[in-house]
């Protein structure tokens, strides 16, 4: 089926941490809190990449994390965004050039992965959502090269 | 072909039996919505809007459906389907508002039992099949439930087909059943219908019975390795459920219609009037808003997940004695 405007107000949200230090983490969940409450576009956590529409990795990618971090990208069913949540994972932040990093997640995910990113050390929960905002410019591109 | 044969010819049933399973869909999805931003509201957030569960189903649909190497692919495709046609039978034989089940004569109160546990049935063989460990673990827990509420609502089903003498829906909806009973009668259904309301958030597997999903715990459970279409008819068929089960609870036990009280009057079409209809319908869909709000709402909000075992322990001492003595106590007292 063609992808329509439904679809950006029904993004269903995995939430994989990949090595980070828990900051991140604790901001996604204040996202979900009464204050932000992104319910309210339809934004939902799921438990597994299988229902997702939309991969968050907060993050550097560990060794021991990379190859699970593939995993999970290509367990995801398309059409899917991976939403990079904090410094490390764009950039590896804090942990730059460290023996156990597999480096920022753009280098390993596959070329035609659609990354967008929300930076932050540790991410603001106003920008977590700014990074959905982006998701819907990018998906409403999207719709317009199908046409 | 006069009105009075095509109305109860069998062409007639299946067209009305289609056009029922359309509008279970949609109710199902309304109300889910209504739930959705009644909890939020409750929880003092905005909430999604009431049309959230159309845009996620219409979005599942579009989605890639991926089956797993690890699953029987048969098995792990049909399961959706058949939980989402057999609370669509159900719809069939159900009173709804005004309107008397359409399959009326066909199968009462035992063959609802069975369609109701029909889904929960198809979604743990679908767990099953899907191969994944979280699957498997959440099939188990949905089957260890069921057996664990089977009972209470069964003793239920008991109770009204020895107050009526029937197993007919049909009749037992005909009267409310707190005119047909004494005072102790009235006690022992009053009891049952607390077993019932306690039965029905298990029935649907919303928190606090949910465990057989448990998205904290087993990342989603039975619909671990479900996505796309598959998980599109798994969330429809969980909706109508909803409607099913509410819609049970009503005839059983509120089948009361305002133009019983006052009549609307207006013009009359096969025996009824219209605006007695359209009062009766509008009276139903609140009743069904006033049970799931109770049965779903407030208390998914109010309590937290229990254990397994606490939840199975729940169903079998508590409510199947609760259950048992409403039961004893409509026997011993009788028709009023």
């Amino acid at each position: 089926m063609k992808l329509s405007k439904t679809f950006d107000k029904a993004l269903w949200v995995f939430h994989l941490n990949s090595g980070s230090c828990n900051a991140c983490d604790i901001e996604i969940v204040a996202a979900i809190t009464p204050r932000y409450d992104t319910e309210r576009f339809g934004i939902k956590l799921v438990g597994t990449p299988r229902h997702a529409d939309v991969l968050l990795f907060t993050g550097p990618v560990t060794k021991k994390m990379k190859d699970r971090v593939l995993r999970v990208y290509e367990q995801t069913p398309e059409p899917k965004v991976v939403l990079v949540v904090g410094n490390c994972g764009s950039t590896t932040g804090v942990y730059y050039d460290s023996y156990g990093i597999e480096g920022p997640l753009d280098e390993l995910l596959p070329e035609d992965a659609n990354i967008i990113y929300a930076n932050g050390c540790p991410v603001r929960p106003e920008n977590i959502i700014n990074g959905v905002k982006e998701a819907w410019l990018f998906l409403e591109k999207v719709r317009g090269d199908n046409e | 072909m006069n009105l009075e044969v095509l109305i109860e010819g069998w062409f007639f049933k299946v067209v009305l039996t289609v056009l029922v399973s359309f509008i279970g869909v949609f109710l199902g999805l309304l109300y889910k919505g209504f739930d959705r931003k009644i909890t939020a509201m409750m929880q003092s957030r905005i909430g999604p809007p009431w049309i959230q569960p159309f845009r996620d189903v219409k979005k599942l649909f579009m989605k890639e459906t991926i089956i797993p190497d690890t699953a029987i692919p048969w098995l792990f495709n049909a399961a959706p389907i058949v939980a989402l046609v057999a609370p669509l039978i159900a719809l069939a034989y159900l009173p709804l508002g005004p309107f008397g089940p359409i399959m009326e004569g066909y199968g009462g109160l035992i063959l609802l039992l069975y369609l109701l546990a029909i889904p929960a049935v198809a979604m743990a063989f679908g767990g099953l099949a899907s191969g994944s460990p979280y699957a498997t673990v959440g099939s188990q827990r949905e089957l260890v439930l069921m057996m664990s509420y089977e009972l209470p609502l069964a003793i239920t089903a008991v109770a009204l087909a020895f107050n009526y003498e029937t197993f007919s829906i049909a009749t037992i909806s005909s009267e409310p059943v707190w005119n047909s009973v004494g005072m102790m009668g009235g006690i022992g259904f009053a009891l049952i219908l607390a077993a019932l309301f306690a039965v029905m958030p298990g029935e649907l597997s919303k928190v606090p019975f949910d465990q057989a999903e448990a998205e904290t715990e087993l990342a989603g459970g039975l619909f671990v390795e479900y996505s796309g279409r598959n998980l599109g008819i798994f969330y429809i068929a969980e909706v109508v459920k909803m409607v099913v089960v509410g819609a049970f609870l009503i005839a059983l036990f509120f089948p009361y219609n305002l133009s019983s009280l006052y009549s609307f009057g207006g013009p009359e079409i096969n025996g009824m009037m219209l605006w007695n209809v359209i009062v009766d319908t509008a009276f139903f869909l609140f009743k069904l808003l006033i049970i799931i709000y109770v049965a779903v709402s407030v208390i998914r909000v109010g309590f937290a997940r229990f254990q397994i075992n606490k939840a199975s322990y729940f169903y079998w001492v508590p409510m199947t004695i609760i259950s048992l003595l409403g039961m004893l106590l409509v026997v011993v007292g009788g028709a009023a």
